[in-house]
């Protein structure tokens, strides 16, 4: 994986240089702001450059050649982050089409190679439904298999995968909350399983030309998915897990110890039992707030206080919808923001409830210095909205991705047009 | 996230889902047994009635019974009344299971528990038109997936109620989202996939004590993919194969319905065979039970709305409706109510063409607009869906107000069920099924404080000792719910 890594790093500086919007100076002034980052600025400006932050404050000169955005009595946020998206993976999720969610691998839930972003498709018709309600980045999660693939961040500019992506692999995900994912037979197993892709993965990155001359014993996965492996094992890039009971997340944190993992915890419906155990390993969660049944015997304990209780315990939070349906993994990426209010409903503190769809999820997975937060450097994804971003009620007025202002009609937006007065008219729009 | 729509989907498949078996079984249908005697059977007769072959028989009675309660005065707070505009410092009084009385100033019994609702808000009882509730339980699996009787493309013999948990530990968590009724209905494999059945949102021991005392049976149809994938290797493997199931059915219940009149008007001679299947239509054809069709396109229901013309029967509401939007105009012609999602699209090819203003077009077109849910989950924020209702209405220039769109969670699903006189609203007279909310409902961050069933205060969110446990949470689920804040 070192030479794929240094290739995206390399694809990085040219992709952002290249995506830049155009030599303009923004000045959106006089709203609520929320850095995330710092406190509140009551009557706050904050101007973009070139694609970037310049200024945050509350007395900031006005340069003469900005274009001036006013937002007095509105509320200006970061750019949403939702982490967990099938964005353009998929066109319909079920009965035609493609799906490129999940890798198939040689059957047996292990596709650690797997890159799941080189699948996604800009053009899909779920982009402009997620920014025009204050998606800016959406980090590509592949599903399925207990190691399924890497995870990638991407903001949601118009352009190529190349343009988009912040940063690839940002994780390695994969689940223990059920063996069949390893098409295994018992927990103990799939924990055996991953020790023993562990300690494979470290023995081949001793003996990588004794492996290329057919000289090592035979290894738990094949080259590519080893060199995959590589940077989870030295700690470089974390193992996201889907974890849910109790049991299993303490059994993660041990191993994850025992390796020097760096260890993400998924759904974690019992998380809450385990709070201070999770907050002492310094590991955070990507957990929701919507969902309260006990729909598995995984998941006895499932609680829509669980973000709230992981907060209290010291635990870093990012919100991720929770309750099935609706597709918020893709047709409703939107619904995040739903998710942060139910968060706040259920215990949250309304800022932890923002920054666990802003700066947390980008300090998990290591965008923090370009996403998440309203500073100075960061790139200039911003939303205005008229109210509270949680409400029902408020819309995403301004959307700034990269600096850029998006102005999207989506199809939804086209289908509603056109039946708006019946009969439609099929040749309008 | 996949992996975690995954373990949903499974545990919950409803109709929106995958909607049954990839492969359907070729297992016959078992012969109903002809002259079923019922041990809940009510009528003097000592064959019982199913010996006698009424068709109106209700061999399976309710047997609740309204809880304790107190008469309960709730003032100073806001009313969405779902039936007129607002009462900004009202008052709802409940008094023998009955709303009693509601308005600005409302006198208080000298034994009346008074709740002060400063700040808060009253709706009537939210009502669910579609649920799975006890017939796919939590925990899921195979051992509790009973909504699709997935054997034979055309079950109209099959009953929800004979699959109802009442021990599934849903029910208690959609009280405590300010349901109060519910249908429940079989999943959408079949053609016709059973009659529906009505609930209270009650503790008991039995699905008889949740039923809702004369509420109407409903018939559950389904358009569309997934009859046709799941019987895909026997039939119907086609949109045409299914109409063409839907006509031979009403063919063979039309006739089953003379002869049976015939007989029950002069009663000569031995009753016509019975047929437990036919029974449930030709009830439909007399307009003993509701039609509730789960389509997805307009093309679709515009077609099941000629076969409903066809055969002489109505359909009271279309489920799941992504497309009502593009036929408004005929689903109020037809007086058709549209049980829809918010938001949900995408899912599958018939949902593709989901827009978020779904609700506010069919509502501003004059059809009976209805948020359901088909999800344990969302069942219990389907408050939360009217807001978005209301919002995608504001974005394209139609202002709905709140107090008409509470109206999409309560009245206009009793009237789908054929309960508007009696739930659904807020008027003197109506059963005492009320919600107090911690805030205006339409907000995210307000949570149903409490709720009352027939004036019965049966969830009090700041009492957590006594919320109702299922059961089956007993030893496997702490004891947590509901209580913090």
């Amino acid at each position: 994986m070192r030479a794929a890594t240094r290739f995206s790093a390399t694809m990085l500086a040219v992709v952002i240089g290249s995506s830049a919007a155009p030599a303009q100076t923004i000045a959106i002034i006089g709203g609520t702001v929320h850095p995330v980052s710092g406190p509140m600025i009551e009557h706050g400006t904050v101007i973009i450059r070139d694609g970037k932050i310049v200024a945050v404050g509350a007395d900031i000169a006005i340069p003469a050649d900005a274009k001036r955005i006013e937002a007095t009595g509105k509320w200006v946020t970061p750019g949403l982050v939702n982490s967990a998206t099938e964005f353009g993976l998929f066109d319909v999720g079920f009965g035609a089409g493609s799906s490129d969610v999940a890798a198939k691998g040689s059957g047996n839930g292990l596709t650690p190679s797997f890159t799941a972003w080189e699948g996604v498709n800009p053009q899909s018709v779920y982009l402009a439904p997620a920014r025009d309600e204050g998606v800016t980045s959406v980090l590509i999660v592949p599903g399925g298999g207990m190691i399924g693939g890497q995870a990638a961040m991407l903001d949601l500019v118009d352009g190529t995968v190349g343009d988009m992506l912040l940063k690839a692999p940002v994780a390695m995900v994969g689940t223990l909350d059920d063996p069949s994912a390893g098409k295994l037979g018992a927990r103990g197993e799939m924990f055996a399983k991953l020790r023993e892709l562990i300690e494979d993965t470290k023995a081949y990155m001793r003996r990588r030309s004794d492996f290329e001359r057919n000289a090592t014993r035979s290894y738990a996965l094949g080259r590519a998915d080893l060199e995959a492996m590589v940077p989870v094992v030295e700690g470089r890039v974390p193992l996201a897990l889907q974890l849910n009971r109790a049991s299993d997340i303490e059994a993660a944190l041990r191993l994850a110890k025992q390796y020097g993992l760096k260890l993400i915890i998924i759904g974690a419906a019992e998380g809450w039992r385990m709070g201070p155990r999770i907050a002492q390993a310094k590991v955070p969660v990507m957990s929701g707030a919507m969902n309260n049944i006990p729909s598995s015997f995984n998941s006895l304990g499932q609680r829509q206080e669980t973000p709230g209780l992981l907060r209290k315990a010291g635990v870093d939070v990012a919100l991720i919808g929770n309750a099935g349906g609706g597709d918020e993994e893709q047709f409703n990426i939107r619904n995040i923001r739903q998710e942060a209010g139910n968060a706040v409903a259920y215990g949250m503190s309304w800022n932890d409830a923002l920054r666990a769809i802003t700066l947390t999820p980008a300090e998990m997975f290591g965008v923090a210095d370009k996403i998440g937060s309203l500073r100075v450097g960061r790139e200039a994804n911003i939303v205005v909205w008229n109210a509270d971003p949680f409400e029902f009620g408020t819309r995403a007025e301004r959307v700034f991705i990269r600096g850029k202002e998006i102005t999207d009609q989506s199809r939804q937006d086209e289908l509603t047009k056109r039946y708006r007065t019946l009969p439609p008219n099929y040749t309008k729009p | 996230m996949r992996i975690i729509r995954l373990l949903v989907t499974v545990g919950t498949l409803g109709c929106a889902s995958q909607g049954g078996p990839q492969v359907a079984s070729q297992a016959p249908v078992p012969a109903a047994p002809k002259a079923a005697a019922s041990a809940t059977d009510t009528t003097t007769s000592h064959y019982g009635a199913g010996a006698l072959s009424l068709p109106n028989a209700d061999p399976y009675p309710s047997t609740y019974k309204p809880s304790a309660s107190r008469p309960t005065l709730i003032r100073n707070v806001t009313i969405l009344t779902a039936a007129g505009p607002r009462i900004e410092n009202g008052a709802v009084l409940m008094r023998d299971g009955k709303i009693a009385a509601v308005g600005r100033t409302v006198d208080a019994p000298t034994d009346a528990i008074v709740i002060d609702g400063e700040g808060k808000f009253v709706t009537p009882g939210i009502i669910d038109t579609h649920s799975h509730l006890g017939v796919y339980a939590a925990p899921g699996g195979d051992a509790l997936s009973d909504g699709n009787e997935a054997t034979n493309p055309a079950t109209p013999e099959v009953w929800a109620e004979h699959s109802v948990w009442p021990q599934d530990p849903q029910f208690p968590r959609s009280l405590a989202g300010g349901v109060t009724t519910l249908q429940v209905l079989p999943g959408s494999a079949n053609l016709f996939g059973g009659r529906s059945v009505v609930l209270k949102v009650v503790p008991s021991r039995t699905v008889q004590g949740m039923k809702f005392p004369g509420a109407k049976y409903g018939l559950k149809m389904a358009c569309g993919e997934n009859p046709k994938r799941v019987y895909a290797q026997r039939g119907p493997s086609t949109r045409m194969g299914n109409v063409a199931g839907y006509r031979a059915q009403w063919i063979k219940a039309e006739q089953y319905r003379r002869k049976w009149d015939k007989w029950l008007a002069d009663k000569k001679g031995d009753p016509p065979d019975r047929d437990l299947a036919m029974e449930t239509l030709a009830d439909v054809l007399r307009g003993n039970i509701l039609v509730h069709n789960h389509c997805y396109r307009a093309d679709e229901m515009a077609q099941m709305i000629d076969i409903a013309h066809e055969f002489g029967y109505s359909i009271r509401s279309f489920h799941h409706g992504i497309e009502a939007y593009k036929i408004a105009d005929l689903l109020a012609k037809e007086g058709i109510s549209a049980s829809i999602w918010a938001d949900w699209g995408s899912f599958k090819v018939e949902a593709l063409d989901a827009v978020r203003a779904n609700l506010a077009l069919v509502h501003q077109a004059g059809v009976r607009a209805i948020v359901h849910s088909d999800d344990a989950s969302g069942s219990q924020r389907l408050n939360q869906e009217g807001a978005k209702g209301i919002a995608a209405g504001r974005a394209i220039g139609i202002n709905i107000s709140e107090d008409e769109a509470i109206k999409w969670n309560t009245i206009n699903p009793a009237w789908a069920l054929g309960l508007d006189d009696k739930i659904g609203s807020l008027v003197a007279g109506k059963n005492a099924d009320v919600v107090l909310w911690s805030g205006n409902p339409f907000s995210v961050y307000a949570r149903a404080e409490k709720v009352w069933i027939d004036g019965a205060m049966l969830y009090d969110r700041l009492d957590p000792n006594e919320s109702w446990r299922t059961d089956f949470e007993l030893g496997f689920v702490p004891a947590t719910r509901g209580g913090s804040r």
